[in-house]
């Protein structure tokens, strides 16, 4: 009896253990979403404040400010407005080269780096999360809940021009 | 997502935050890692943030600076082919844990983290956002394999992952799984800027400098001697510096000339920086392989006047010859050609050492902190508490 006891307590702790990782996995997601959230967002203010500077022409800056804005209302095509931002930045930014001491463009460079930098983090965390809940255990039991299953998050995001520094 | 929200304030040079680092092998042993974790706490608090290091101390009479917290003696492990001075078990635990708990890290950033060592033991102890930096390029890291499902628990409580290598990435996404994001080593341009040469150089008649492993063929050390072998008879003060560890193979080189060839063996770190100021021109004749160009960083930094075979590396840290002049990489006699029409022109080396200088910032230990700091501030830009009950009620941030 005491024996059996012990075994159901075990488990139990088992089984503790296993769901506060997936909730931990589950926080990381979480977290790693919101940063991304606000690199894309911090990646087109910046955008938009060199398209205002008057470093470009007319047309490259209303190309610029269009992608932009189109990627910060998307809804339901984010990642395609996304790239669609990361590709118009390179094309009008590499036939540039003379901009390169801009405050405006080193705030673009380091905005399009942590946009990098925030979007692995994030596929890193979805892919933990993914691997955690194929998991027999996990589904027999439903130790997520109702969490959501996380997606990826798909998009373009090589900087424009020479790398952002660190990145060689 | 329809979120309305601000980007953070995350200034890349922001200061202020409270890093906690730990470097899992011994701190008075010379080494990649031990390196690294120094420059870039010094780098980290020059940008204004707190830095606290916990390291193993092999040798307490071991000067050590003011950052470095010591974890207690290492025991020496076999890992990866050769021995780790490392420190693990219930008292290396203890003390993690008290050193996180009295840290107040805003992060805590551990290197290293797939061997059993501090660094492990921190990624199990830390309860806020984790940084790990992986340095092994092993392919066959079993270490870092027969450990995994005890690794995994850890590695799910890291926030953000880096590399600092390509190949350094590669053994991550095959032993480890996911992805990190790429930050090579920085070169401390500080520490190499200013020295005097060594004792007798650079001497009258012209001088050439190489560092380097001198029995590694890639090094391309037998191309400069043959090089040298053609420059030397028409220039009789010309002499060669060679610094580095090994046996060198000067059977190319006739007898008369050899006399010329100074080989100075392994140099201690001070020596080395003294060195890339002894010559009048640097030359770094690799063959390939080298993925980055440390050597090559490391003359620039000392402002020398380079030249380079131009493997696709070097072409890209010397500007395509901008900050240093190519030859064809393997081609003694262009070699030859270029070195010679560096040490007759001395206005273009003091060109070039210039421009050298200016194009190494890229790889200052700054900018590459400046990088890394840029990753704190991306993990700690979602960082705002979020309990799993709201989360399974299924809110979103």
């Amino acid at each position: 009896m005491a024996a059996i006891l012990l075994v159901l307590v075990l488990v139990g702790f088992y089984l503790s253990w296993r769901a506060t990782r997936l909730d931990r996995l589950h926080h990381r997601v979480e977290t790693a979403r919101a940063a991304l959230d606000a690199a894309l967002l911090r990646r087109a203010a910046a955008v938009l404040d060199l398209a205002a500077s008057g470093h470009l022409t007319p047309e490259a800056s209303a190309g610029l400010s269009e992608s932009a804005n189109r990627a910060r209302r998307a809804d339901d095509h984010r990642e395609l407005a996304e790239s669609a931002l990361s590709v118009t930045l390179r094309e009008t930014l590499d036939a540039r080269a003379d901009l390169t001491t801009a405050p405006e463009l080193q705030e673009v460079r380091v905005a399009a780096r942590g946009v990098h930098l925030a979007r692995v983090f994030h596929n890193d965390a979805v892919g933990d999360t993914r691997r955690a809940r194929r998991s027999r255990l996990v589904r027999l039991l439903r130790l997520a809940g109702t969490a959501a299953l996380p997606e990826f998050f798909e998009m373009d995001d090589q900087a424009p021009g020479a790398a952002a520094p660190g990145s060689r | 997502m329809g979120r309305a929200t601000t980007a953070p304030e995350a200034s890349v040079e922001g200061g202020g935050r409270r890093v906690g680092i730990v470097c899992p092998y011994s701190w008075d042993v010379p080494g990649g890692v031990q390196q690294h974790v120094g420059d870039l706490a010094e780098s980290l608090i020059g940008m204004g943030h707190h830095v606290s290091v916990l390291a193993p101390v092999g040798d307490p009479e071991h000067p050590t600076p003011a950052y470095l917290v010591s974890a207690g003696r290492p025991l020496p492990v076999r890992y990866n082919g050769s021995v780790a001075r490392i420190r693990f078990g219930p008292r290396a635990s203890t003390c993690v844990r008290r050193w996180i708990a009295e840290g107040d890290f805003d992060l805590v950033h551990v290197h290293e983290p797939a061997a059993p060592s501090l660094s492990l033991l921190a990624c199990w102890s830390a309860n806020g956002p984790i940084v790990a930096t992986f340095h092994t390029s092993n392919p066959r890291s079993r270490a870092m394999s027969a450990t995994s499902t005890a690794l995994r628990s850890a590695m799910e409580k890291v926030n953000a992952r880096i590399a600092v290598s390509e190949a350094a990435r590669r053994t991550l996404v095959e032993h480890v799984g996911g992805d990190a994001v790429l930050i090579p080593n920085g070169v401390s341009v500080r520490r190499f800027a200013h020295a005097d040469p060594l004792p007798g150089w650079p001497g009258e008649g012209g001088s050439i400098a190489f560092l380097g492993r001198l029995d590694e063929p890639r090094k391309g050390l037998e191309v400069l001697l043959e090089a040298f072998t053609r420059l030397a008879p028409h220039r009789t003060g010309l002499r060669l510096l060679v610094a580095g560890p090994g046996d060198p193979d000067l059977s190319g080189v006739p007898d008369d000339l050899r006399e010329r060839v100074i080989l100075l063996g392994r140099l201690d770190e001070a020596d080395k920086v003294r060195a890339y100021h002894c010559a009048d021109v640097f030359c770094a004749p690799n063959l390939g392989g080298e993925s980055f160009g440390i050597v090559l960083t490391e003359a620039m930094a000392a402002g020398a006047a380079i030249v380079a075979s131009d493997i696709p590396a070097f072409d890209a840290v010397l500007d395509g010859g901008e900050a240093g002049e190519l030859f064809r990489v393997g081609d003694a006699e262009h070699l030859a050609e270029r070195a010679a029409a560096l040490l007759d022109a001395p206005d273009r080396r003091a060109e070039l050492s210039r421009a050298a200088r200016a194009a190494v910032r890229a790889y200052d230990w700054d900018t590459v902190a400046a990088d890394i700091a840029h990753v704190y501030e991306t993990v700690l830009a979602g960082n705002r508490p979020l309990t799993p009950a709201s989360y399974r009620r299924g809110e979103r941030p």
